[in-house]
């Protein structure tokens, strides 16, 4: 029922007031001594070099990409799980059916050596 | 306006609660509204009775129903707050002091009992600390970061039922909801990193995201198989079907597959929150403090708690689905008020016994390679998981009934697998643990504490 859900927003509203209120005391009670070392990001106490707005390796786009497709079918497989006993061997056929296609593709994935990292 | 109309919908859910719990009877929670049993309950007290004597009235007046629905939501969240720190306080206490002993130091012993209070002393250390934002770094994200990690943590819980019919809401897809406010931590994690203007955070936060990105996946799968054996996705309901055979028969005793199912949940668990062996977020060697790096003060306490707030829940969702939730043998002897109190404790013992095994594995094993971390998800958790609910479902569309009516001996297969697997397993270990004594020591094999007296 949706309105279980209506407690949830009251408590997430809540919650960014306590986050709020915890975050002003802190700032009340902190005195704040701002300086130019004190503001420099930590790079092991060395001068920063470059910018950290760096690129990364391809490898956390291509996760990325694979996590998209599992967890669309974890999100498919979810309602089936909740009724798999009155779906019965119908569903079990069914829900095999879906699952083995994935399961090709995680061995494709593998065989193509994408979930090798130092490639 | 909003703020009436999510009161009103409270009201309304509230009731229909009742509804459905009359309609299905004895599997469903009490139905009553607690929070508003504890106004009426107060209003009726003694103090209240003398104080409107004063006033001139024979007793209090009764609230209109807003105002007591409101009340009674504010002290529902407050508790709700209120549990999250105390519990994520108590973990750290105890991962300190659990860290010391495997260590053969003491740990924190000092601010109060046992160093109960050494937590809650730190955190009024860092509210009076300063709050520095780095320059260069993007101050909107930056300072939004903790506070959607916090609020996800403090809203993953409103989820769990930690006792029949306590819970602060028990919302039909509770699953689901779980898993998709967790997420919601990643992205402040990530919002951490890439505001930082530092190196370590945006690696620490790319990795984050990869690591839980590839994790998931096999979480999402091998929770499944719960879900699958108690035919729900609502938490307290799974709870509930647990209760037979006098409080033991929790849905590790009811399916084969429940069993390696938990265990790769487990793993799942440690790498979502970024736990040793998974810690590479935060991998202090590499990456200073990983995201969090440039983080002080209150906000950095925000990181911290949510990280042993996300420990907890994981552990009371483990526990709700697998290992029975409030249920315990012998607990159906008591009643009402000590009922509720006995099952929040068996509730809270065992999700505890879980923290305190992440806190056990992070001190004993060491930190896995970053390559070996991000294709294990998908290599090994994924394949398993799903083997495991294959194997679930078959067990289950092939029993056909459900667990109660099964013959005897489907009963009692999974509870003899169960211990025998244990035993098999304690009798290797303990074997191997007898061979490695008897062995020569080396110099890393001597115990530390030999080890200082040898000096």
């Amino acid at each position: 029922m949706l309105s279980d859900y209506a407690p949830l927003l009251l408590l997430l509203a809540l919650a960014a007031a306590f986050v709020v209120g915890n975050l002003v005391i802190s700032e009340v009670l902190g005195r704040p001594k701002p300086g130019v070392g004190k503001k420099t990001v930590y790079e092991c106490g060395m001068p920063i070099r470059g910018t950290a707005r760096a690129r990364f390796s391809v490898h956390y786009y291509l996760l990325a990409l694979l996590f998209i497709l599992f967890d669309v079918e974890a999100a498919f497989l979810l309602p089936w799980a909740a009724h798999a006993e009155e779906l019965g061997k119908a569903g079990l056929v069914a829900m095999g059916g879906f699952a083995v296609v994935l399961v090709v593709g995680l061995l494709y994935v593998m065989r193509k050596k994408a979930l090798e990292w130092d490639r | 306006m909003s703020a009436s109309l999510a009161l009103s919908l409270w009201l309304q859910s509230a009731r229909l609660q009742q509804q459905t719990g009359a309609a299905l009877g004895s599997t469903t929670a009490p139905d009553s509204n607690w929070t508003l049993d504890l106004l009426e309950w107060v209003r009726t007290s003694w103090l209240s009775t003398k104080l409107a004597g004063l006033a001139g009235m024979d007793q209090a007046p009764a609230l209109p129903t807003w105002a007591a629905a409101a009340i009674g939501a504010g002290i529902a969240v407050g508790i709700v707050i209120g549990f999250v720190s105390v519990v994520a306080m108590f973990s750290i206490w105890l991962e300190r002091r659990v860290a010391g002993r495997i260590q053969s130091r003491i740990g924190p012993n000092r601010v109060g009992p046992f160093g109960l209070l050494q937590s809650l002393a730190d955190g009024v250390k860092l509210l009076l600390k300063e709050d520095i934002i780095p320059s260069g770094a993007d101050r909107k994200l930056f300072v939004l970061a903790p506070a959607l990690v916090m609020a996800s943590a403090l809203a993953m819980f409103a989820a769990v039922p930690m006792a029949d019919g306590a819970g602060f809401t028990d919302i039909n897809l509770g699953v689901l909801f779980i898993v998709g406010i967790s997420a919601l931590a990643t992205i402040g994690v990530i919002m951490a990193g890439w505001s930082s203007n530092n190196k370590w955070a945006l690696y620490g936060a790319m990795r984050e995201a990869a690591q839980v990105v590839s994790y998931e996946v096999p979480l999402g799968i091998s929770l499944l198989v719960p879900v699958i054996v108690g035919g729900t996705l609502e938490l307290g309901a799974a709870s509930r079907l647990q209760s037979g055979w006098g409080g033991s028969c929790w849905f590790l005793f009811q399916n084969p597959f429940v069993l390696p199912a938990f265990v790769l949940y487990f793993i799942a668990a440690l790498a979502e929150n970024k736990r040793a062996p998974f810690d590479l977020p935060e991998s202090e060697s590499e990456l200073v403090a990983g995201f969090h790096t440039e983080y002080s003060g209150i906000r950095f306490s925000f990181f911290f708690l949510e990280e042993y707030a996300a420990m907890f829940l994981m552990s009371a969702v483990g526990t709700a689905l697998f290992l029975g939730g409030w249920n315990f043998p012998g607990i159906d002897l008591l009643k009402g008020g000590w009922l509720i109190a006995a099952q929040l404790a068996v509730f809270v013992v065992k999700s505890m016994f879980l923290v305190l095994l992440m806190i056990w594995i992070r001190w004993t094993l060491p930190r896995m390679r970053v390559d070996q971390v991000m294709v294990m998800g998908y290599k090994y958790l994924t394949p398993l998981s799903l083997i495991c609910v294959v194997g679930a479902s078959v067990w289950e569309v092939w029993a056909a009934v459900p667990f109660h009516e099964r013959p005897i001996w489907m009963q009692l297969f999974t509870p003899v697998l169960v211990f025998g697997v244990c035993a098999v397993l304690g009798a290797m270990l303990r074997k191997q643990a007898i061979e490695s004594a008897a062995q020569p020591t080396t110099r890393s094999r001597i115990a530390p504490r030999a080890h200082a007296a040898a000096h």
